[in-house]
């Protein structure tokens, strides 16, 4: 029972707070619903006994979140509403509507029709972190070591962009031309 | 019934320890007047009770019943709520913390932990980071620019200390293959000699500065900096509400303590004829006085000395320090 209760309550929480991310015009309350939904997901986790995706989930977000926070911070003034110019409303929202009954359709379809199976059912006695590091490092190595290389070519392209003109610091401009 | 009486024991559990990590964070504030007024050859608090023992009392009283301001212009929901999230998630950080041996009472045998999760590591440095969005949402909220630099500070302090500290302490999860900080404390059972602190002093220093600035204290309390910022996020904030932030920052203090002295200091085996329990107070008390003393001894670093230090120093010692652990544990 207790199970039901945590689960409806963390259903409604999440369901509200990504309700507030869309429908607000406030670049602040979408945020801060933006985390704290990210959060509760977790409980979703750590009722089905996944407590290490639960805590990942609640670390990898709020750190995600965080630096949206800060792009939030440098380009709108958060304690004021944002001016919003939405042309065609109707095709917009009819789109979204048709897209997401789509995507629940297409995600639900293969549920309804097969009975769907673990493919690698949890071992009894075995850890969390023991049984995701065995599937990473056996069977889903591959996509894994591809994951990493991919994040380290956006972190260089990253670094590579910043570095033009990192010369150029206010300091040192101003250095420069106290210099001459 | 088992469920119902787990269900009891916890929220009991979780009572007590709200009430105590609360009152002690509370005594915390007295202790580091006193600590610092010893340091600089002042009396410090001396007028309410003896030794000025009563100001506790006395300071809790005007946070309560100060006027409760909120400016114009600050988005109100997210100004009321900064604070509750800073102290929430210092007290759900200490959810996961076991401060004593378990003992037994009438018969029934009781872990003084409130949930021994399987990653509980991981949970709390998590909760604990959630805790930065306290100071980031005051600042961001208060219509008023220190509180902004104050918000953007906090944001960079996270995101790179939250590095430093997670691979700092990669090197002694790697040795004892466990996040359950009951295996943690377990693995140091030896007594002096098996302490972490001797096999890993390397991650032991970095874990304890990136405590320090995960906690915004001294050497780095870029945050709310008088001298820079007013008082950073906390500029808009009066009465109870900015009582939650300072509560939230202290009792994230004594979860840092207790982290440090469970996983680096040998947790809470017995050492000699001490029992476990003192021990562990001991190693707590000492932690929090350290802070107190750092705060006395070292003067504020500028936010540019502590990326550096962050990135170009502390990390790359850091990977360093794993790749080392890797290659000889292999």
């Amino acid at each position: 029972m207790f199970e039901a209760i945590a689960f409806y309550t963390f259903s409604i929480l999440v369901i509200g707070m990504f309700g507030i991310v869309v429908f607000s015009k406030n670049a602040l309350y979408s945020m801060s619903a933006l985390a704290g939904g990210m959060i509760f997901i977790s409980g979703f986790f750590f009722l089905l006994d996944a407590e290490f995706l639960g805590v990942v989930q609640i670390v990898v977000y709020t750190g995600a979140i965080m630096a949206v926070y800060g792009f939030g911070m440098m380009f709108f003034d958060t304690t004021r509403d944002i001016k919003e110019n939405i042309k065609f409303k109707k095709i917009i929202y009819t789109l979204a509507l048709l897209s997401a009954i789509f995507t629940i359709f297409i995600l639900m379809a293969p549920v309804y029709s097969v009975r769907v199976e673990a493919l690698y059912p949890a071992i009894k006695d075995v850890g969390n972190i023991q049984m995701v590091g065995l599937l990473l490092f056996t069977k889903y190595l591959v996509p894994f070591e591809l994951a990493a290389i991919m994040l380290l070519v956006a972190m260089i392209a990253g670094i590579v962009l910043v570095k033009v003109k990192m010369e150029e610091t206010p300091t040192n401009i101003e250095v420069a031309k106290g210099g001459k | 019934m088992i469920e119902t009486a787990l269900i009891i024991e916890t929220v009991v559990k979780a009572v007590i320890a709200l009430a105590v990590i609360a009152g002690m964070a509370g005594f915390a504030t007295f202790l580091e007047r006193k600590v610092l007024a010893f340091m600089q050859r002042r009396l410090g608090p001396m007028h309410v009770g003896p030794y000025g023992l009563l100001q506790l009392a006395a300071d809790g009283i005007k946070l309560f019943t100060k006027e409760d301001i909120i400016p114009q212009n600050v988005v109100k929901p997210i100004f009321v709520i900064a604070p509750i999230i800073g102290a929430v998630s210092a007290f759900v950080a200490i959810a996961a913390v076991p401060y004593f041996p378990q003992f037994t009472v009438f018969g029934y045998t009781i872990h003084p932990i409130i949930s021994d999760i399987n990653v509980g590591l991981l949970f709390i440095m998590g909760a604990a980071s959630v805790g930065m969005y306290g100071p980031l949402l005051a600042g961001l909220s208060s219509h008023n620019k220190w509180s902004l630099l104050g918000g953007a500070r906090a944001v960079i302090q996270l995101l790179s200390f939250e590095v430093v500290s997670g691979l700092s302490i990669l090197a002694p999860l790697m040795m004892i293959g466990s996040l359950s900080l009951i295996d943690i404390n377990d693995y140091q059972i030896g007594g002096f000699s098996s302490w972490l602190v001797w096999k890993q002093p390397l991650a032991f220093v970095l874990f304890a500065i990136a405590g320090f600035a995960e906690t915004n204290r001294t050497p780095f309390d870029l945050v709310e900096f008088e001298a820079e910022i007013v008082s950073g996020y906390a500029t808009e904030y009066s009465g109870m509400r900015w009582g939650l932030f300072f509560i939230g920052e202290y009792a994230n203090m004594i979860t840092i303590s207790a982290l440090v002295s469970i996983i680096f200091m040998g947790g809470y085996n017995p050492l000699w004829i001490i029992p476990g329990a003192i021990m562990m107070l001991v190693k707590v008390s000492f932690w929090i006085f350290l802070f107190l003393w750092v705060r006395a001894a070292w003067p504020h670093v500028r936010p540019d000395q502590l990326m550096w230090v962050c990135w170009k120093v502390l990390m790359p010692l850091a990977l360093i320090n794993i790749l080392i652990t890797g290659i000889v544990l292999v």
